[in-house]
């Protein structure tokens, strides 16, 4: 019964199909290095789902966000390992991301025909880092508030547009209750759902093409 | 890999994703199901006695209207919650006091006297309860609750028992 099940939905959707492209391609030979993209995708994934739980009990707003973090930290039963996994787990994607990177282009990966997959991970690589910088700000307590006052500043100090860039990202000219709450959304909206399609395309890519092989002597 | 007993690369490769995958996946799975019904496992029910008026002052054939708010930490807040009911006097004799809940037996919405119709009215589904509770119009499927024990402070004021819910 279950046979047919799976070869009727095969035949629609082409689950074979889909198996063999993606866990079963063929590969050159390779190493361990080249598990790092696979590492940063579960990463987004643990990241994401992490996340969601949080926004249960998180509160955006100048007056809750310290207490209710504080109750997801003391209050909520295991709120510490889910707010655990995702503070540590942001520290980590931004690492294997950066290494994953940097293999890439140490094994000269970004080559023909190869180029737009290193731009798309160009991309992902700075929204992994929008997504430190948005969600840095969510507990509100000292340190989040200075380091987003600087962050902003810096921002703020592009020519000619500086000031827009700054009153853009901070919702004003200082940092308030609007800064909070736009960050919160960049942080579990827009980011997230840019990051979501680039992964997408860098994905079809690198099924498209396969996985370069390692630079050779003749290379 | 001709020899049955063992396993292939490829097979192994598929077990142990599947046992470390299942261990992450249990590890912080049975945890998040608990983080999210936490809430729902806390310890509630504080008995309260409170006090809602004087005897002399309820009018036979009249409810008699009170309310009171109870102040429950929820979270990192403090949240007040408004109840109360009418107090029905039906002779001189104090015990036979009937004490209504007015949380709609329909779907809890609020019950309100009144004088015209002669009969407590929901404003949600427009159910209809006679002076003494009963069920007269719309969906509710029972009267209303009653605040079953009262008691009589040394000064004359009538307090119920509550317990939260």
């Amino acid at each position: 019964m279950w046979k047919n099940l799976y070869a009727w939905l095969d035949e629609r959707i082409g689950l074979n199909d889909l198996y063999t492209n993606m866990l079963d391609r063929p590969e050159p030979k390779t190493s361990w290095w080249n598990t790092l993209g696979s590492a940063s995708m579960f990463l987004f994934i643990l990241q994401g789902l992490t996340g969601i739980f949080l926004t249960v009990y998180y509160t955006p707003s100048p007056d809750h966000a310290y207490d209710s973090i504080t109750y997801i930290m003391e209050g909520v039963a295991f709120g510490w390992l889910i707010r655990g996994i995702h503070h540590w787990g942001a520290t980590l994607m931004v690492l294997v991301v950066f290494i994953h990177m940097l293999r890439v282009f140490m094994t000269a990966s970004f080559k023909y025909p190869r180029e737009l997959t290193w731009l798309i991970g160009i991309g992902l690589f700075l929204t992994t880092l929008g997504m430190g910088f948005t969600g840095y700000l969510l507990p509100w307590n000292q340190k989040s508030f200075w380091a987003t006052t600087v962050g902003t500043q810096i921002a703020g100090t592009v020519p000619f547009l500086g000031e827009f860039i700054l009153k853009a990202l901070r919702g004003g000219p200082d940092l308030s209750a609007l800064t909070l709450q736009r960050f919160f959304s960049a942080h579990i909206w827009m980011i997230p759902a840019i990051l979501a399609a680039f992964i997408g395309i860098h994905l079809f890519l690198i099924i498209k093409h396969g996985e370069s092989h390692w630079p050779r002597k003749e290379d | 890999m001709s020899d049955s007993h063992e396993l292939s690369r490829r097979d192994f490769i598929k077990v142990t994703t599947g046992i470390v995958g299942g261990l992450i996946g249990a590890i912080v799975g049975l945890p998040s199901i608990y983080y999210l019904i936490d809430p729902a496992l806390r310890a509630g029910g504080k008995e309260a006695w409170i006090p809602i008026g004087k005897f002399e002052d309820m009018q036979p054939g009249k409810p008699y209207a009170f309310s009171f708010t109870r102040v429950q930490v929820n979270g990192w807040e403090r949240t007040a919650s408004s109840f109360g009911g009418y107090a029905i006097r039906k002779s001189d004799n104090p015990a036979e006091l009937l004490i209504l809940n007015s949380r709609c037996t329909h779907l809890a919405c609020t019950v309100n006297w009144s004088e015209d119709a002669q009969a407590y009215i929901c404003p949600c589904h427009d159910a209809k309860f006679s002076m003494e509770g009963e069920v007269m119009d719309g969906p509710p499927p029972r009267p209303l609750d009653t605040y079953a024990e009262h008691r009589f402070t040394e000064d004359g004021i009538i307090e119920i028992f509550f317990k939260e819910g």
